[in-house]
């Protein structure tokens, strides 16, 4: 039981930060880039692809004996397919200026590599409890990562967050960063930050634990 | 890969058959259409609520002063009922103006929608036409891809959509440069988004040459 | 008519390129174009999927979806993947030289986003049957520009001496940005000008 618990908390934490989809595995790109240009459009994109994947994982994992393995694919696409189908009419009627934004994005969340992906490596081979850890940890780390390009890309490139002026009205906004470019600069920005500070921190921990005479050597 | 306790391994190592296949993937099907239906009657009036408000609130604010629609269609050489948008009455056909009246019931002119090609991509308009002075009384931006910051302003500037307050459509809309606007024909150009308000006017222009002697047949 | 149709082909392949300006298709784009012989024919095999899709989504959405529309998303994939998968089956057949071009390609291309994006957009904006066809063909012209354009570039990045931080998918994206900055010239390309 102990165990198991730990091992819970693990499949949630990895998601957020060692393993997260869009900033370390970078995948989920197609559908996540294009809606990033402001904070509320991000979150909503964040919190669809959230509700799918933790609604596929979750039944993909409690019928993961029923399935037989040659359908399994199709089988998975026709679950993730009608959550998405869910996700876009609930959208739609309740916040119908964002799913105007979103457009056929939110349909396109069923190509989110990210979601088959987490079924195919995952739900399918582990308890309910697990693959649902492993789907909330993936889809906040997603919605995090969504979030932190829509904010940055709405605050640079409007001189805005969440729609609130932040710089008041001599600010000139660096409009390429809600254009399309932007998403592509945004991203291979954040993506060069964090890989520098990994090799930092990797570096750091090399040197705290290797003997100084192999740190030399490498 | 966790190696934890609970890996399971997955599938039976028998081959399942072929009927077996099948059958997961019907009643995948089903389970997935049934939860799909429900979702779907669930939301399907609150959507058709949002669309109709978000039309009225459109065709109310491009013909100022009305407060009642009624969807038309343009068939032959009349105006013909047309279906109630966001509903899908079989038969009629779909509305390409709406008629806007007062509250007494005064007909005050015309919300119809158009649309063009814009700097980036197409640009919807809903056009507000009053057929008894040959104007243009009001425009809308429904949706546009315009460069955030130039373009975009199509939508946004109040100098620029005050030009369509009442616009005359005779001889021709025009589009001059900000500031030189002289003639009631005259549309002033929003500075730096010279194409967008271009692509504007083309569209303002072609609704009038199409409808204005329509209307004035109809009315 | 024509022109209208001008402007369909070209908003699809360079102001509104799927891969540059709608971020679909990324995942060849920065996965397998590494080479350029490679790049165009991946591009071809585009083409070839996005015209049968464009013709399935057509058929779907004029004779199916008016009686289920929340089935929109659901057949859009089924039926495109199993299209894809016969057509692949009958070029093997019919002409073994073809199969060997595209061939290999064919199944990777179907679950890609590109696919589905084209499908999606045809149907909300409305287009008729020619419409969505040469929509298709411009969409798939514009993804092999791209790859091809990526390709060659990426041959000149491996030789140069990039920070190691930047190395991977961060100097792609970077590359991708300008790409994209460089494609935002074709705006107003066929505008009211």
């Amino acid at each position: 039981m102990k165990a198991r618990e730990l091992s819970v908390r693990e499949e949630l934490l990895k998601g957020l930060w060692r393993e997260n989809p869009v900033l370390v595995q970078v995948l989920g790109m197609c559908p996540s880039l294009a809606v990033t240009n402001t904070a509320p459009n991000a979150l909503a994109m964040g919190v669809a692809t959230f509700f799918v994947l933790v609604g596929s994982s979750f039944l993909v994992s409690s019928l993961r004996k029923v399935i037989p393995k040659p359908v399994r694919i199709s089988t998975y696409i026709v679950i993730i397919a009608t959550f998405v189908t869910i996700a876009d009419l609930v959208l739609q009627a309740f916040v119908p200026g964002i799913h105007k934004e979103l457009g056929a994005f939110i349909s396109l969340i069923v190509v989110n590599c990210v979601i088959l992906g987490r079924q195919e490596a995952f739900a399918s081979r582990h308890g309910i409890r697990l693959a649902v850890a492993d789907a909330v940890g993936m889809g906040a780390g997603f919605t995090f990562a969504l979030f932190l390009l829509g904010a940055t890309r709405e605050i640079l490139g409007n001189g805005t967050l969440f729609g609130v002026s932040l710089f008041g009205p001599n600010f000139e906004p660096w409009v390429v960063m809600i254009l399309p470019p932007g998403g592509f600069l945004m991203l291979g920005a954040i993506l060069l930050v964090f890989g520098a500070w990994k090799a930092r921190a990797a570096a750091r921990a090399k040197a705290a634990a290797v003997e100084p005479l192999r740190k030399a050597a490498a | 890969m966790s190696t934890g306790s609970s890996v399971i391994v997955p599938g039976p190592t028998r081959e399942p058959g072929s009927l077996k296949l099948v059958a997961t993937l019907v009643v995948a099907g089903v389970l997935s259409g049934a939860g799909l239906v429900a979702t779907y009657d669930a939301t399907l009036p609150i959507v058709q609520a949002n669309q109709a408000r978000a039309l009225r609130e459109a065709v109310f604010l491009v013909v100022p002063g009305s407060t009642k629609l009624e969807p038309f269609a343009w068939q032959g050489d009349r105006l013909v009922a047309a279906a109630e948008p966001g509903t899908n009455a079989s038969g009629a056909p779909p509305a390409e103006v709406f008629a806007a009246r007062d509250d007494a019931g005064t007909l005050l002119g015309y919300a119809i929608p158009a649309e063009g090609a814009g700097f980036q991509d197409t640009i919807r308009l809903l056009v507000g036409y009053e057929p008894a002075g040959r104007r243009i009384v009001g425009v809308k931006v429904l949706e546009s891809r315009e460069t955030p910051g130039l373009g975009d302003k199509i939508a946004k500037d109040a100098q620029f959509a005050a030009n369509f307050e009442a616009l005359a459509i005779d001889p021709e809309v025009v589009l001059v440069k900000r500031g030189e606007k002289t003639a009631p024909n005259q549309v002033d150009a929003i500075t730096g988004a010279t194409i967008s308000s271009r692509a504007v006017v083309k569209v303002l222009d072609a609704v009038a040459r199409t409808w204005a002697s329509r209307l004035e047949s109809a009315s | 008519m024509s022109g209208h149709l001008l402007w369909i082909f070209l908003g699809a392949m360079v102001v509104n390129n799927f891969t540059l300006s709608y971020f679909l298709g990324l995942c060849p784009f920065f996965g397998v174009s590494g080479r350029l012989d490679t790049a165009f024919r991946l591009g071809l095999a585009n083409i070839f999927v996005l015209v049968i899709t464009s013709a399935c989504a057509w058929a779907l959405d004029r004779f199916i979806l008016p009686y289920a529309p929340y089935l929109k998303l659901i057949s859009f994939i089924l039926v495109i993947a199993s299209v894809v998968q016969f057509v692949e089956m009958a070029i093997k057949k019919l002409s073994p030289a073809l199969f060997r071009a595209l061939g290999i390609f064919l199944p990777l291309i179907t679950t890609n986003c590109a696919i589905l994006g084209l499908a999606l957009f045809q149907t909300n904006r409305g287009y008729g049957f020619l419409e969505g066809i040469v929509f298709a063909i411009g969409a798939g012209a514009g993804l092999t520009l791209a790859l091809v354009l990526m390709a060659g570039i990426r041959v000149e990045v491996e030789l140069s001496d990039v920070p190691a931080a930047a190395r991977g998918t961060a100097i792609q994206l970077l590359i991708a940005g300008i790409l994209s900055l460089a494609f935002m010239g074709f705006a107003g390309l066929l505008g009211a000008g």
